[in-house]
């Protein structure tokens, strides 16, 4: 038997909401990306949940014409968690920003990936707390001057990717708003990859962080800041193709090529090395240490993810003892019998 | 497994019939007391007689050897008749040191049979349980039967010929580990019960890896028999009848056992995937233990990284269409507020169950406490009320499971189900039903939408219950939040109209529950003094003193809440027919609160909270109080 999929379009992903973002957000392009991503995958739509907490990033779900749950500030993954291993069949979807992610849910973040339940994370960093109104967030950077820190912040900023594979994530990636076919492939390898996939996406509020990642954007600048990560190939960057990441010793630095240093001197991105200390290192690269800023798939493994291993154990269990019998359970224990004569 | 009571032992000496008996085991935590507690329970029970069990432990795993922090008890009543408690007053007690003596002595009642291990009295014995004198030589116990049994030493003497698999004797660490069961074979001798099933129970659990361990802990119970009978100490022991239960096939069920049993049940009476998400916390984590053993159920229990994501992946199951269950007790019921919230305006099917225990915070974690009443009514922000359904005994956790659920499914509502840390380790006959009799829990989820017309989430039946549409349904597709859903279409919406309309609505939907369970029940008189109104775990106490209040002559009713929220709907008039209403409770007046507020009645309280059950006494006198006020 076959049936025949309709073929979907982008605008079929649409709900009859009305999207309310602040005009020229950035969280409009990675609606319209996912929106244009998704009929590439052959999944009907209702077997799509998109699961989000709250937040501006978090509205996300009421914009797409699947199944959807808004849910409560930072637990997204815990409710994806309890879908995806109550129905494997459904491709579940976490929506969340870097307040909700990494402040209130930092804990669900850390247990879904390291579980590595078969969802796909995406993490909207807008380094702000958008939907509050512009307090800071765990991601904005020391010295940051928000309404909650005037005189800047003294916090400690999270690297989202560093954590994402210290907690051994399998598949660790990142793209830009406004770098829209970028974003649109790494969505869609989030999406075929087994086991938790998380992607950050850097997202501008225009409103109370204008130009965050300005320097990743620019057209004039950001090739100097950004690394775009391919499978195999040497460590490239710079307007002219003339930079390269070496490693020298245990740390990765940056180099001119020319001058006797050639691509082969370079690293070699192997996203599908066995350990994560590649994927670490180059998580940690920062504009402020003069690295440029990797995008792209940082890891991907192939890992057991836990929907999958409830299953295995509930198939095993049941081959070994059979199907559950209540009045069999029941009867387990010791049991007596009391007649009609007392 | 079933087996027939049958005396392998029998006693010469004289037999007195009792028509029951409080006994508690009390010791060290090391010294295996609720292992033989439970022991005996069972024992008792496969005897036919009525039982009812409450364990006492404290809060630390291995509280310093000796001490009066570390003692560990087991009460336990047997009975020919039908009861609904532990006990009040021990008949006997059996201590196994001195900081069990003395902090046990006194439930002793006068001329009862304190039978002690004199081995352990020593002077090391007495300093760690702060005591400068021996206990065991005070005038105090003259009034009780006392019984030095040097159980050490006897126990050691019983068990010195056993070897192990290389030939070796067992240490004098292990030895020492039978002293429980010598005590053990002590009771037996006393109340006669069977030992067949004790040494059953040994071989079953260390016949095959460690059977000089079975047979060292099998000659010791032995010991303690022939010591019973042997040793000119007791003058006659006793007998107590088998209690006239409703014919059928029983088993030994705890709280805790039954509520997992029950929601298994209710997950294969309606068709459903069980999903458990928890985390574990004391007394509700056995529920847990329990229902990961049942893989082969279509079970699954989720051990979330805490509570907060244990509600949440509840949810997530729900949505997905399990039936789905978070457990936890006080202090994570506070951390799943915001997500029960959630689930009330996602209106979605959930039963989140609290194992009470005291509090306020950490409180008293392996005590029982009823005071989470209020919590569990109003223990989240906003106008969010849920329905509340209270166990009252171990046995009764199977069938409130499934009305949970059943009430659950139906009116798309989450459930709260109380138990407390007493119904869920106490332990009692349960005559076992045949699942293909119960009631089935009829479920449905909409399959599609007319042609041309809009899937309406929010739209509602008879019950003002919304379909339950599940991913997956092609025409079905919708979001849920927890922003204020406008009526029909489910959409986020401000409007000030609409959050009023649905604000009622969803108080509507909790009061109609009312109409669709059982109204209160009144044993008793039907109108005049007393009406004693109690919930949860107090109704053993509670129907016991109300028994034995009437039988001394005094008016006085009972009615027992099985649903705290909605109220039954025969509750206010029943309340208005008597002259006084007494409402006993484990907490500082919560029942008391909501029904003086709901109903403008005066009520009169009876209060405790010192971590253990009422004693049926303590109900007595303040019925007796409160009847000998009205003249
Ligand atoms: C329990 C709880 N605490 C606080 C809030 C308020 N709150 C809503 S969104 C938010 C921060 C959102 O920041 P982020 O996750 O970065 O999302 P953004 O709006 O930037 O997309 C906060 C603090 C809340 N809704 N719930
Ligand atoms: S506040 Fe910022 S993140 Fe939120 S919608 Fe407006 S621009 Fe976007
Ligand atoms: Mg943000």
């Amino acid at each position: 038997m076959s049936t025949d999929l309709p073929v979907l379009t982008a605008a079929d992903f649409a709900s009859d909401q009305d999207v309310r973002w602040c005009p020229g957000c950035g969280d409009y392009s990675i609606l319209a990306q996912m929106k244009k991503m998704l009929p590439n995958l052959g999944v009907p739509r209702e077997k799509i949940v998109f699961i989000s907490g709250i937040g501006c990033s978090s509205r996300f779900p009421y914009y797409m014409n699947t199944y959807g749950m808004h849910s409560i500030h930072g637990r997204a993954p815990a409710f994806a968690t309890g879908l995806k291993v109550a129905r494997p069949d459904l491709q579940v979807w976490v929506i969340t920003g870097d307040g909700d992610a990494l402040s209130i849910g930092g804990n669900h973040l850390m247990h879904a990936i390291r579980r590595n339940v078969n969802l796909n994370i995406v993490l909207f960093n807008n380094r702000i707390y958008g939907l509050t109104k512009g307090q800071y967030s765990p991601t904005s950077p020391a010295g940051k001057r928000t309404k909650s820190t005037p005189y800047g912040s003294v916090d400690n900023p999270l690297n989202p990717l560093s954590l994402a594979v210290g907690c051994e994530g399998t598949f660790v990636a990142r793209s830009i708003d406004t770098y829209i076919k970028h974003l649109g492939a790494t969505l869609q390898r989030a999406a075929e990859h087994q086991g938790t996939s998380f992607v950050e996406v850097y997202q501008n509020c225009n409103v109370f962080n204008d130009g965050a990642w300005s320097y990743a954007t620019d057209r004039n600048i950001k090739a100097d800041h950004l690394l775009e990560l391919e499978h195999g190939k040497p460590m490239i960057f710079g307007k002219d193709l003339d930079k390269g990441i070496r490693l020298n010793g245990m740390e990765p630095e940056v180099v001119e090529l020319g001058k006797g240093i050639t691509e082969d001197d370079l690293l070699f991105h192997d996203e599908k090395a066995t350990e994560p200390t590649l994927a670490y290192l180059l998580s940690r690269m920062r504009k402020e240490d003069g690295f440029p800023e990797p995008i792209g798939v940082l890891r991907s493994v192939q890992h057991p993810t836990y929907d999958d291993g409830v299953v295995q154990q509930m198939e095993h269990v049941t081959e070994q003892k059979g199907p559950g019998d209540l009045n069999a359970l029941f009867r387990s224990g010791d049991t007596w019998e009391v007649g009609a004569d007392g | 497994m079933s087996i027939t009571p049958q005396d392998t032992l029998h006693s010469d000496k004289d037999t007195e019939s009792l028509s029951g008996a409080t006994v508690r085991l009390a010791g060290d935590s090391g010294d295996g007391m609720q292992l033989v507690g439970s022991q005996l329970t069972n024992t008792s029970a496969l005897a036919g007689n009525d039982v009812a069990t409450f364990p006492d432990f404290p809060a630390e795993i291995r509280a310093p050897r000796g001490t009066r922090a570390g003692v560990s008890g087991f009460q336990l009543q047997f009975s020919s008749e039908d009861i609904f408690t532990p006990g009040d007053e021990l008949d006997a007690l059996v201590v196994m040191n001195p900081a069990a003596l003395v902090t046990n002595i006194g439930d002793l009642q006068d001329r009862g049979v304190l039978i002690a291990n004199e081995d352990s009295f020593g002077e090391k014995d007495l300093k760690l349980a702060n005591l400068d004198h021996n206990p065991l030589e005070s005038d105090k116990l003259n009034k009780y039967t006392v019984i030095k049994v040097p159980i050490t030493t006897l126990t050691r003497e019983a068990v010195k010929e056993v070897k192990n698999a290389d030939g070796e004797t067992l240490g004098t660490k292990e030895a020492d580990r039978c002293k429980n069961f010598f005590a053990l074979g002590i009771i037996c001798w006393l109340y006669g019960r069977d030992l067949e099933p004790t040494i059953r129970f040994l071989d079953d659990k260390f016949g095959k890896k460690r059977p000089d361990v079975a047979e060292a802990n099998t000659l010791a119970l032995k010991a303690g028999w022939h010591y019973g009978e042997t040793a000119e100490l007791f003058e006659r022991n006793y007998q107590v009848q088998a209690a006239d239960l409703t014919p059928g096939t029983y088993t030994n069920v705890m709280g805790n056992q039954a509520l997992a049993w029950g929601m298994v049940t209710a997950a294969h009476l309606s068709g459903k995937e069980l999903f458990y998400g928890s985390y574990p916390i004391t007394p509700a984590s056995p529920v847990l233990e329990e229902l990961s053993n049942f893989k082969n159920y279509g079970v699954k229990t989720f051990q979330a990284e805490d509570e907060i994501a244990a509600v949440c992946s509840a949810i997530g199951a729900a949505f997905g269409g399990s039936m789905a269950l978070t457990g936890s007790s006080g202090p994570g019921i506070a951390l799943k507020g915001e997500a029960m919230g959630l689930a009330m305006i996602l209106e979605l099917p959930l039963l989140i169950l609290n194992v009470q225990r005291g509090g306020p915070s950490t409180g008293l974690p392996t005590k029982t406490e009823q005071s989470d009443l209020l919590q569990a009514m109003f223990g989240r922000n906003g106008e969010s009320p849920l329905p509340v359904i209270a166990a009252r005994s171990p046995s009764d956790c199977f069938d409130v499971a499934q009305e949970a659920w059943r009430i659950s499914s139906r009116f798309m509502i989450p459930v709260i189900i109380l138990s407390d840390g007493y119904i869920a380790n106490g332990a009692e006959p349960w005559k076992i039903p045949d699942v293909n009799e119960l009631d089935k829990i009829p479920i449905s989820h909409p399959e599609a939408v007319a042609e041309g017309e809009t899937f309406l989430p929010y739209s509602r039946n008879e019950d003002l219950a919304r379909p339950w549409a599940l991913p997956g349904t092609e025409t079905l597709m919708h979001r849920v939040g927890g922003l204020e859903k406008e009526d029909l279409t489910g959409n986020v919406s401000y409007d000030p109209e609409n959050h009023q309309h649905m604000t009622n609505i969803r108080q509507e939907k909790v009061d109609r529950i009312a109409l669709a369970v059982d109204p209160v029940e009144v044993t008793g008189p039907e109108s005049g003094d007393l009406l004693v109104l109690s919930w949860g775990g107090t109704y053993g106490a509670c129907t016991t003193a109300c028994r034995r209040s009437r039988d001394a002559g005094l008016s006085v009713a009972h009615a027992h809440l099985r649903w705290l929220s909605p109220f039954p709907a025969n509750l206010g008039d029943i309340l208005k027919r008597y002259r006084k209403v007494l409402i006993p409770e484990l907490n500082m007046g919560q029942l008391s609160l909501l029904i003086r507020s709901r109903f403008l009645i005066d009520t009169v309280s009876l209060n405790k909270v010192k971590g253990k059950p009422f004693k049926v006494s303590e109900v007595m006198s303040k019925i007796r109080e409160a009847v000998e006020s009205l003249d």
